[in-house]
């Protein structure tokens, strides 16, 4: 066997699986060298997947798409297990990598001393994330969701606590139901079709015989339940906030990408299933979409408004985000053009990073006494909750100077990707989405002006919500600003350094967006690749 | 045979519904692993029922699949079954913390007021 470049397709998986297992061998004490682990493992993955991407794009012969597979253990495709990598996986294992890397360094600042076994457990999730981007079999991806979701309840109670145990219980209790839920739907779809592999399903459901058609759709919906509750659905996202605020920082900031995990899976399957050729079931729960999608962002919009603490703030602005994403994909799958999915793939993107960043600032933004710490121990008081336990160990490593104006700044900059105010990324996004929602108007008009309302308001909420916070941090505080260290504060730049990039390259990344945005409309592609794909052994005798 | 199958998962699924909306921790997990159960007899009732069949089947030559159980299911079952015990085994852990943090086994962490 060869380690060909056809063997880079499972590297995202192998290297954080292996960094993972090899941390473990290593003593508690020894940090700086799981630290090194962990980093280049990181940037090995972030590699690997910029690789996988630049290699995804494709020619014009093969449609500016050309699909990567990986057949584990050379089964063919619809008998084994098969790893595909197109545009859309590969973009999303790049934001994995781009998100994983501030994280790890912010969490070298001093959080992975917190708790035990931090890189391990941050492996690992890395691990799921990556595969559950990258498997073309159902069954697969409960594998891997359940990968990241034993390593995301390891991250979540990492620094320990009365409040992270409390957040921790429901998020288990929430998600184990959900996994439940997935098996119930993937057997569902197995006893309806009799495949659990993505591309075979995509042929199989146009001419699915008309008796088998609902319990085929049972089975679609209670598995795009469980995918709902991880992307946070409202009314299903009411352990969201909790979960994600009881996180440490650096554990936040990359649980948004958790979200997304769930937001991918329905918009891969649903085109993938339901898409335009797919003759009955076409556009089977775009209604539903839609319509969870704008309560979301409704749910999130409110709840930004209404919460005292930036963490709170900023897990209910993963919700907004989520929700536009979710609603957005609705639209498209009911018949809307590719220019809505394209924006809101870029909204994605942009929303991510600037979430991540937000959640990098918090825990610096309300270190002192002063400020949103008293807001924030207000809020503990008022709600019953206790303050946050940990005693810090005395920092070792260089402190910035200017420290609220650097903060300041970052902030400013998460506010207007988030609220979609110009210059930055969030309004190129939004704007995206408007526009292909007035002009390909896919829903009746009444939708779709709502959903434009809806956007603006929820723009206009968070900007509320964010200026109050900010104007109570940086320009009605007294006293000693808060030491920060540089290793804290460079991550949040990075993100927001990727932010501006995003904004000035936005029509390189919007064009990506719009091929992928076609490509996934056209399942015949996705299809047919992964049936045809030639395993290695092809030329040998069979027995 | 199907009803009592059909009976035994239905059964299972309603006693874990209900447990797993008690407020104490203790119900809740109960409530999972009843519930789990159900999800397993379901995955394999999904292979169709099939009785005194084996899910292999021999090697070379025309062979008759009716005469033979799907074998997937039962793949798909145990793999399920071990990831839905360790899952649950990790709640266990979550739980005893809760607990021991709070001193009260109720999901909230604290008791409602009366």
């Amino acid at each position: 066997m060869s380690l060909g470049p056809e063997h880079l397709i499972i590297a995202p998986i192998l290297i954080p699986f292996f960094a993972g297992a090899l941390m473990l061998v290593y003593d508690e004490r020894q940090r700086r060298a799981k630290l090194t682990i962990s980093l280049v493992a990181v940037v090995a993955s972030l590699l690997t997947a910029v690789e996988l991407l630049i290699r995804s794009k494709g020619s014009e012969l093969t449609g500016n798409n050309d699909i990567g597979f990986y057949l584990l253990g050379d089964w063919a495709a619809p008998y084994g297990i098969v790893l595909v990598v197109d545009r859309l996986s590969a973009m999303m294992l790049v934001l994995t990598g781009l998100l994983a890397l501030p994280a790890l360094l912010y969490a070298a600042a001093g959080w992975h001393r917190q708790g035990q076994h931090f890189h391990s457990l941050f492996q690992f999730l890395l691990m799921g994330v990556n595969g559950a981007f990258l498997t073309g079999d159902l069954f697969n991806l409960f594998v891997f969701f359940e990968v990241l979701l034993a390593a995301s309840y390891g991250l979540l109670l990492h620094g320990g606590g009365q409040l992270r145990v409390r957040g921790g219980l429901h998020y288990i209790a929430i998600n184990l139901t959900g996994s439940l839920l997935f098996l119930i739907g993937v057997s569902l779809v197995y006893g309806a079709t009799g495949t659990l592999n993505m591309a075979q399903l995509s042929m199989i459901v146009p001419v699915l015989p008309e008796a088998r058609l609902p319990m085929f759709h049972a089975g679609a919906a209670i598995m795009g339940l469980a995918f709902l509750i991880k992307a946070g659905i409202w009314p299903m996202s009411f352990w969201l906030p909790t979960a994600y605020m009881a996180g440490a920082a650096p554990v936040a900031a990359m649980f948004a990408i958790m979200t997304k995990v769930g937001v991918y899976v329905i918009l891969r399957l649903s085109f993938l299933v339901f898409g335009a050729g797919a003759g009955a079931s076409a556009g089977f729960g775009a209604e539903v979409l839609i319509a969870g999608g704008m309560a979301t962002v409704a749910f999130g919009f409110l709840g930004v408004l209404a919460s005292q603490g930036l963490g709170r703030m900023a897990a209910h602005l993963v919700l907004v985000s989520s929700g536009t994403v979710l609603a957005a994909g609705g639209f498209v799958l009911a018949g809307g053009g590719a220019q809505i999915f394209a924006a809101a793939l870029f909204y994605l993107l942009s929303s991510t990073l600037a979430i991540s960043a937000l959640f990098l600032l918090i825990e610096p933004m309300s270190r002192e006494d002063g400020g949103i710490a008293a807001l924030l121990a207000l809020t503990a008081d008022a709600y019953g909750l206790d303050e946050r336990e940990e005693d810090r160990q005395p920092e070792v490593g260089l402190a910035i100077p200017g420290t609220l104006t650097v903060l300041g700044l970052s902030f400013g900059a998460c506010v207007i990707a988030l609220a979609g105010l110009p210059p930055l990324s969030g309004f190129i996004g939004k704007i995206g989405i408007l526009q292909g929602l007035l002009t390909e108007g896919a829903a009746t008009p009444a939708l779709s002006w709502a959903f434009v309302a809806l956007l603006i308001l929820s723009g206009f909420a968070t900007l509320v919500g964010l200026v109050r916070v900010g104007i109570q941090t940086f320009w009605a505080t007294e006293g000693e600003p808060p030491r920060v260290l540089a290793l804290e504060i460079a991550p949040v730049v990075a993100l927001i350094a990727l932010l501006i990039v995003l904004t000035i390259k936005a029509d390189v990344t919007l064009g990506y967006m719009r091929d992928t945005a076609e490509a996934v409309s056209q399942p015949s592609i996705y299809a047919e690749g992964v049936l045809g794909a030639p395993r290695a052994a092809e030329g040998e005798a069979s027995e | 045979m199907e009803m009592v199958l059909s009976a035994a998962i239905g059964v299972l699924a309603a006693s874990g519904i209900w447990l797993l909306l008690r407020p104490r921790t203790f119900q809740v997990i109960v409530g999972l692993c009843l519930l789990s159960y159900a999800v397993n007899l379901f995955i394999f009732a999904m292979g169709r029922i099939t009785l005194g069949a084996p899910p292999i089947m021999p090697r070379g030559g025309f062979i008759d699949p009716t005469a033979y159980a799907d074998p997937l299911p039962q793949a798909l079952v145990l793999t399920a079954i071990v990831i839905s015990f360790a899952t649950t085994a990790l709640f266990l852990v979550v739980m005893i913390a809760s607990r021991g943090l709070t001193g009260t086994d109720h999901v909230d962490g604290q008791e409602r007021e009366p």
